[in-house]
């Protein structure tokens, strides 16, 4: 049987666990509402974004100049597949279903018999998908240097990106990130970033134009040429900046079940050491008593 | 309605603005070109420089650094990748901030850094001579 000065010890650590867990709980909450606020008005320019591509991508996909970024390579046999997660642990099973959903993605890619290669952005989907496929991981980028996701670091990986598909290096992108739902639900999903044409939902509805015609300035090519590159960075981006507002959704989640299973263990705990003290006490009393009688 | 024009400005971080004005003046590539309501569809790519949107007789100046203007029959869209309210910026500090950049293009020790640098210096000198104009 345990001492009482044991089950005083348990009592203590499982107090200061839940302390942590409940400071952790708040400062994910706090960090929760300015992610939530910076998905929420960077949304807007990425949709707009999305509309521009479509439009433009109208007029230029039958073309056979088109650029390669907005039409592919004309094959897809080399697949990039860009894992978005995040740096730190504790959040509940937020980074593991982005693992899943890449490892789904990329054993379906392998059984067509397709080449995959692997960039991680932040270090715990890589940690999860090393195991398997170490082989194909082409390298890792953490964020953890950086205090705040910017465009800056949305338009390095962007750039990093380019640079392999000019490269050529792999024929199409996918990007595997978790939507931001709500603080409760979050979705794994995927996005084709190249070809680019690929990544419309739907073929973009042509606006209106009341029997006008569209001008560029300059013209098309060069307008995609520009625009291209810069919508690649702004899905990436909205897609960090999607990941950050559910880690830390997941993660208020996840310390908040922390908290309150430390609660119910300290209650258990404290029934046990009074039970225990109780009966010691009746103890000692009994042996007094019949040692009184005794005499 | 008909007689204003729907604007809005979005830059990665957030919508700037989002509103019927009664003109626009864009820098595009080509040259600068005002838009006003029932302007035919026109997309371009823009130029460092102030945008000027008139409303109601006030003018509001908005530097934009990088972007793209789509005109749609909807109205005129400007995705820029940064944006400064021109009556928001201090002159005094802009000055500072040139003389800082001088520096640090006379600092740079390699091509890389200067080129930064002297970037850096004509976003700067740009956005102090708009704000002059």
């Amino acid at each position: 049987m345990a001492s009482l000065k044991e089950f005083r010890n348990r009592i203590d650590s499982v107090k200061s666990t839940q302390k942590i867990t409940k400071a952790m709980q708040m400062v994910a909450a706090a960090k929760l509402r300015r992610a939530q606020e910076s998905v929420e008005s960077a949304r807007p320019y990425a949709a707009r974004m999305g509309a521009v591509v479509g439009n433009l991508s109208h007029s230029m996909t039958d073309q056979p100049d088109a650029p390669k970024l907005l039409v592919g390579t004309g094959n897809d046999q080399t697949h990039l597949i860009l894992v978005a997660s995040s740096d730190r642990g504790l959040c509940g099973g937020f980074n593991s279903s982005i693992a899943r959903k890449s490892r789904e993605l990329i054993s379906n890619l392998i059984k067509q018999g397709k080449q995959v290669k692997i960039l991680c952005v932040g270090v715990k989907a890589h940690e999860q998908l090393r195991r398997i496929y170490s082989d194909k991981i082409v390298d890792v980028i953490s964020l953890r240097e950086h205090k705040h996701i910017d465009s800056n670091i949305a338009g390095s990986i962007a750039t990093r990106v380019l640079e392999m598909f000019e490269a050529g290096e792999f024929d199409v992108c996918t990007l595997v990130f978790s939507k931001f739902k709500n603080v409760m639900t979050q979705t794994p999903a995927t996005q084709t970033l190249i070809p680019a044409a690929g990544s419309l939902d739907e073929p973009a509805e042509l606006p209106d134009l009341g029997g006008a015609c569209y001008t560029y300035e300059p013209d098309e090519e060069e307008i995609l040429n520009v625009l291209l590159p810069r919508n690649l960075s702004t899905q990436i981006f909205q897609a960090l900046l999607e990941n950050v507002a559910g880690e830390m959704g997941s993660k208020m989640t996840a310390m908040d079940n922390a908290t309150r299973n430390a609660g119910e263990m300290i209650d258990k705990l404290t029934l046990q050491y009074n039970r225990k003290r109780q009966s010691m006490i009746t103890t000692e009393l009994i042996e007094i008593i019949a040692g009184a009688e005794a005499i | 309605m008909t007689d204003k024009l729907h604007f809005s400005l979005v830059s990665p971080e957030k919508e700037l603005f989002s509103g019927n004005v009664d003109s626009v003046t864009v820098p595009g590539s080509e040259g600068d070109f005002g838009v006003y309501p029932e302007h035919m569809p026109v997309m371009t790519t823009i130029r460092p420089g102030a945008i000027s949107v008139m409303n109601d007789d006030a003018e509001r100046r908005i530097y934009i650094i990088g972007g793209f203007a789509d005109v749609t029959q909807e109205g005129l869209t400007i995705l820029a990748e940064q944006a400064v309210e021109l009556a928001d910026l201090d002159p005094a500090k802009l000055a500072q901030d040139i003389t800082n950049a001088e520096e640090d293009v006379r600092d740079a020790d390699n091509d890389d850094k200067r080129e930064a640098a002297e970037e850096n210096l004509d976003t700067l000198r740009s956005m102090q001579s708009a704000m002059n104009a």
